[in-house]
């Protein structure tokens, strides 16, 4: 096609559809506007068959892994390897940093340097000053100056509009982790888009989404909405400019499988130069990956080896990602986290597995590279999946421990079949959802907090509104439960109100520019709050309704301690008599978090999940009615406490799957750990019993595991012996950490959590 | 594909249990279970009279604990039941509470069967079923018949975990709804055979080819307790009897661990292996090749 001009001079126009990108691609809705999920549904080869194609590393991907090997333990020691003090972070701020130019296939770091670790004020100055004093390094006056005299911060913002109720209940860890000294974190943009359309045209739809805007009234929802369009557009143009630093034109699509992952890492990589957020998940990239991989590998263009060095480079990457947090961060998120979570597998709509070749390859990566909590590599499970892939998985299991699974039976019908999940437990769909985070609140405390009038138990304080403390030598369950549930109330409509202050702050201030431009317009927003402490809370309950709990007061009537008499069952044995005041809870709760309004109109979710918080949580809360002792580390997630689970592994986890899911639609985790000869005598036979068990937990709608295949002693002597043990990876609630940066308090939680010697 | 590179300090793969200080416990029932209990099953509230009415029918157990297991007491999951109450005395035993049967807590058929129910699907997606262990199932042969009928008309996978001692109490109707038998043959040599349990070796040989004769399926169990089952001679015995049963398709060599030790003093029994050691990785090797060379498929 050709135009005449007025001169009469035919010229040729850019194509409308970048086809030579595109050749040979199945065409569809997809080409008229932004949806990868309908190329992916289009375009993606199903792979049934075994691991046996798989590729070892070669010489070049293993070079590049030994110079960051070589640098770990310095980091290690010093608690990070470097730091640029003095560049706020921006995604154009630094110039580009290699890690071995030479060699690297897919470029691209967060700073000039591998390693070290920019800053990113926005969140808050707080937490950069108090992380770069602890690692010795001099805050820059003029940008100390602006970030506290000039330019607001997100944690400063908070903090002008927190009403008194919560930051009481905020300083004595009754709400507790909440994302307003840090960046919130689990959102995912969409990077895959930047591969199948090229920036220029995301910034086109960005545009359109523009011209819409400008045609409604400017009333606060739209203006704010076009000040986000604004930033989003610009923040796009940043991505192009910091790719072409690398000398790449990411400003059209990616045309072969390099590309295609190159484009998707530096979406991803503008990101993680933006945002220090709680988690950085990746999203949902194995099988649109593989639609490129396979086209170049048909073509002849490259070999399994070369498609596996291009999956093995884009990790390598990823386990590089750094931030810099303080140390009370790292208390409360052992293990120096970035969630930087990739959903693989699953079922589609139709049917069809979502499993291909590139599914395989990424869990190929715990081989070539050796085991590593990042990325967090998560498998939505069916039963239904590929034989081929499931005994795949289940191997890497036994032999690596960090892969999590979660039920896509539970996600697909909730979030479709193009969901991920950011950080441990989230699903949302990739590029139409995001979510608020909520961290969670001690709902192990608030009990104690029922039963004392809205006294706190350790200082004595009254923090939640005055009631009646509970009377008489004996607890009655009854009693109890209702002063609890009206104490629930109260710490439903406090909760929220914090949730809602932190988000009205984290847009104005530190907002998403490049992930949220890579999501649609209208987006649905959840706000994802959260429990802790759900079984030490059941029990408790438990031992009132079964056994005899006698309160023990100190001089000021505080009840600081409880006397059990009798047997009472216990949360994780498959006893019904638990499990249901364990699913009242999560109903209750819930119920009462949706009375509430939420900011923007948000949709309130729940989880059931700590992360590794489970420790600082129990050293907050003093002595429960269940026998757990003031300071013990509650069990992480949704488990059962640690030890009272006496049934096997499996009918702990059965407890768990009651929870449900249409009641914490934000995640419910469980962490098991197992030795490898609890599950079977033979490799093969292990395998076999592995899948049987996820296959088990999974057709009973369990929502989440880690599986942890460990044996005591490895652990006792990476205790010991933690230079021998630096890639030792172990899956705590929800994503996987390791085991050797984790203290050793939290070790100690660890090893004494049930060691299942069967399952 | 490389696989070299796996988490630091895994046991090397090797064939036959990994033999680990800390033990996964594997003798008897499979491995330690920490008064598990009968936690989940609504316990029978008939009065004394009525309860033995009720155990000579069938319509009530003596029950030590339920657990669901995965990798021992037979294939996939398995919702493994151990009753209380046994004849044999054995020195080594790590469930001394399952003993005596006066012990255990009285839960009906129905009850029992009820949370077999429960487990279906877990038991098809494992390829597991249902095991019932002890204690000394054959002590309560009225409530396993029960227990069995019912699972097979539920179409689940069922074993029996016994010493065969009492197989004089299992019916030919009862084998008929066993769909495999976990034989502990404790020794080969009937004089070391009396010492560690008590009693005679004859019934459990017995038992045996009774199985063998109908095709019954049968996973053999060897406890190895250094200084009192490892003499070459007895093993060779056990060894030799084995491989003459054709349904045998697999032996599990169970090395002995003291994880029983406080049971035996809080039950104020004397435990007479105080001292006794677990057995050397090499001794383990020597018993496992031992079957190996009768052409056994061995653990």
């Amino acid at each position: 096609m050709a135009i005449t001009t007025e001169h009469g001079t035919a010229v040729t126009p850019q194509p409308e559809r970048p086809v030579d990108a595109w050749r040979g691609y199945v065409a569809g809705p997809w080409q008229d506007g932004i949806d990868v999920r309908d190329f992916i549904q289009r375009n993606y080869t199903p792979y049934n068959g075994d691991a046996e194609f798989l590729a070892g590393p070669t010489e070049r991907t293993t070079g590049i892994w030994n110079r960051l090997l070589a640098m770990f333990p310095e980091e290690r020691a010093k608690g990070v390897y470097d730091i640029d003090a003095s560049t706020p972070s921006t995604i154009t701020a630094h110039a580009p940093g290699y890690i071995d130019a030479d060699n690297e296939l897919i470029v691209g770091l967060q700073t000039d340097a591998p390693l070290k670790r920019a800053i990113m004020p926005y969140g808050g100055w707080r937490m950069v000053e108090g992380a770069l004093k602890t690692y010795g390094y001099e805050a820059d006056p003029q940008i100390a100056k602006i970030f506290t005299e000039y330019r607001k911060t997100h944690n400063s913002g908070v903090f002008d509009v927190y009403p008194p109720a919560v930051m009481a209940a905020r300083r004595s860890h009754l709400i507790t982790g909440l994302p307003d000294a840090y960046g919130r974190g689990r959102i995912i943009g969409d990077y895959r888009r930047v591969a199948l359309y090229g920036v220029d045209a995301l910034i086109e739809a960005k545009k359109l989404e523009r011209a819409e805007l400008n045609m409604e009234r400017s009333t606060e929802d739209v203006i704010r909405e076009r000040e986000e369009n604004a930033e989003q557009i610009k923040a796009l143009g940043e991505l192009k400019a910091m790719a072409a630093s690398y000398g790449y034109d990411i400003s059209r699509p990616a045309g072969t499988a390099r590309e295609a992952v190159q484009w998707l890492y530096f979406a991803y990589l503008g990101a993680v130069k933006e945002q220090n957020g709680a988690a950085m998940s990746l999203g949902r990239t194995s099988t649109f990956l593989d639609v490129y991989l396979q086209r170049d590998l048909a073509a002849g263009v490259i070999t399994e080896s070369e498609a596996q060095e291009l999956i093995d480079d884009l990790v390598i990457k990823l386990r590089i990602v750094r931030f810099l947090r303080t140390p009370e961060y790292d208390a409360l998120f052992s293990g120096d986290p970035t969630w930087v979570t990739e959903s693989i597998g699953g079922l589609g709509e139709d049917g069809r597995s979502l499993v291909t070749k590139t599914s395989f390859r990424y869990l190929q990566t715990l081989y070539n590279l050796g085991p590593a909590p990042e990325p967090n590599l998560t498998v939505l499970w069916s039963h239904k999946l590929p034989e081929g892939f499931k005994r795949f998985c289940a191997q890497v299991s036994i032999d690596t421990s960090a892969i999590q699974y979660e039920s896509d039976d539970l996600i697909r019908p909730a979030c479709g079949d193009d969901a991920a999940i950011a950080c441990c437990v989230s699903a949302m769909r990739v590029g139409k959802q995001m979510q608020f985070f909520g961290a969670r609140v001690n709902i192990a405390k608030a009990l104690l907090y029922a039963i004392n009038g809205g006294r706190d138990e350790i200082s004595g304080t009254q923090v939640a509104p005055v009631s009646m403390p509970i009377q008489g030598e004996v607890l009655g369950y009854d009693e109890v439960y209702a002063a609890y549930d009206t104490l629930l109330d109260w710490l439903a409509e406090t909760y929220v109100d914090a949730l809602n202050c932190i988000h009205w702050s984290h847009d104005k201030y530190a907002y998403e520019r490049i992930e949220m431009a890579l999501h649609d317009r209208a987006i649905l927003r959840t706000l994802a709050c959260g429990i802790a402490g759900l079984s030490v809370a059941a029990d408790s309950l438990s031992a009132m309704k079964y056994a005899t709990v006698r309160p023990v007061r100190d001089e000021s009537g505080l009840v600081v301690d409880y006397v059990v008499e009798g047997d009472f069952p216990t949360f994780g044995n498959d006893d019904d008599r638990v499990d249901e005041i364990a699913v009242e809870l999560v109903r209750s709760f819930m119920g009462k978090i949706r009375k509430q309004p939420t900011y923007r109109g948000a949709l309130h979710t729940q989880s059931v999940l700590t992360i590794t918080s489970n420790v600082v949580y129990g050293k907050h809360t003093g002595n429960t009615p269940d026998g757990r002792r003031t300071g013990e580390p509650f069990a992480p997630g949704a488990n059962p406490m640690n030890g009272r689970d006496t049934h096997g592994m499996l009918a702990s986890a059965l407890s768990v799957a009651k929870l449900p899911y249409d009641d914490s639609m934000d995640g419910i985790s469980l962490t098991s750990t197992v030795v490898p000869s609890g599950l079977g005598r033979s490799r093969t036979e292990q395998v076999t019993n592995l899948v049987g068990l996820l296959d088990g937990y999974t057709v009973s709608n369990g929502f989440h595991v880690n599986i942890n295949v460990l044996n005591r002693d490895t652990l006792l002597d990476a205790m010991e012996h933690p230079e021998n043990y630096p890639q030792l990876t172990i899956r705590v609630s929800g994503y996987a950490v390791n085991f050797v940066r984790l203290t050793r308090e939290q070790q100690l939680d660890v090893l004494s959590r049930t060691f299942h010697g069967g399952l | 594909m490389d696989t070299a590179t796996t988490s630091a300090g895994s046991p090397p793969a090797g064939p036959g249990a990994p033999i680990i200080d800390l033990g996964v416990p594997l003798v008897g029932g499979g491995h330690d279970r920490p008064s598990t209990g009968t936690s989940g099953l609504t316990l029978s509230e008939a009065d004394r009279s009525d309860r033995f009415a009720q155990m000579r029918t069938g319509e009530l157990g003596s029950v030590h604990s339920w657990e669901l297991v995965t990798a021992v007491d037979g294939p996939g999951t398995r919702l493994t039941t151990f009753l209380s109450g046994c004849p044999l005395q054995c020195l080594y035993c790590h469930n001394p509470d399952t003993m005596e049967m006066r012990r255990g807590e009285p839960v009906t058929a129905a009850e029992l069967l009820a949370r077999i129910t429960r487990y279906r699907n877990i038991f098809q997606v494992t390829g597991g079923g249902i095991t019932i262990s002890g204690g000394e199932p054959l002590m309560q042969p009225a409530f396993v018949a029960r227990i069995l009928r019912g699972a097979k008309e539920l179409g689940i996978h069922t074993a029996v975990d016994t010493s065969g001692y009492l197989g004089a109490n299992c019916t030919e109707e009862m084998l008929e709804d066993i769909d495999l038998v976990l034989l502990d043959v404790k020794s080969g040599d009937p004089e070391t055979y009396q010492k560690v349990t008590g009693r005679q070796l004859q019934p459990t040989l017995d038992f045996g080819r009774r199985l063998a004769a109908r095709g019954t399926e049968i996973w053999v169990r060897f406890v190895l307790v250094p200084g009192l089952t490892d003499d070459p001679a007895n093993v060779e015995a056990v060894a030799a009897y084995v491989a003459s049963l054709p349904t045998v398709t697999r032996v599990e060599v169970l090395p002995f661990h003291q994880m029983g030790r406080d049971k035996w003093e809080s039950l104020g029994l004397r435990y007479e292996l105080e001292d006794t050691q677990a057995p050397s990785p090499e001794l383990v090797a020597r018993v496992r090749e031992q079957f190996r060379s009768h052409g056994l498929t061995v653990y």
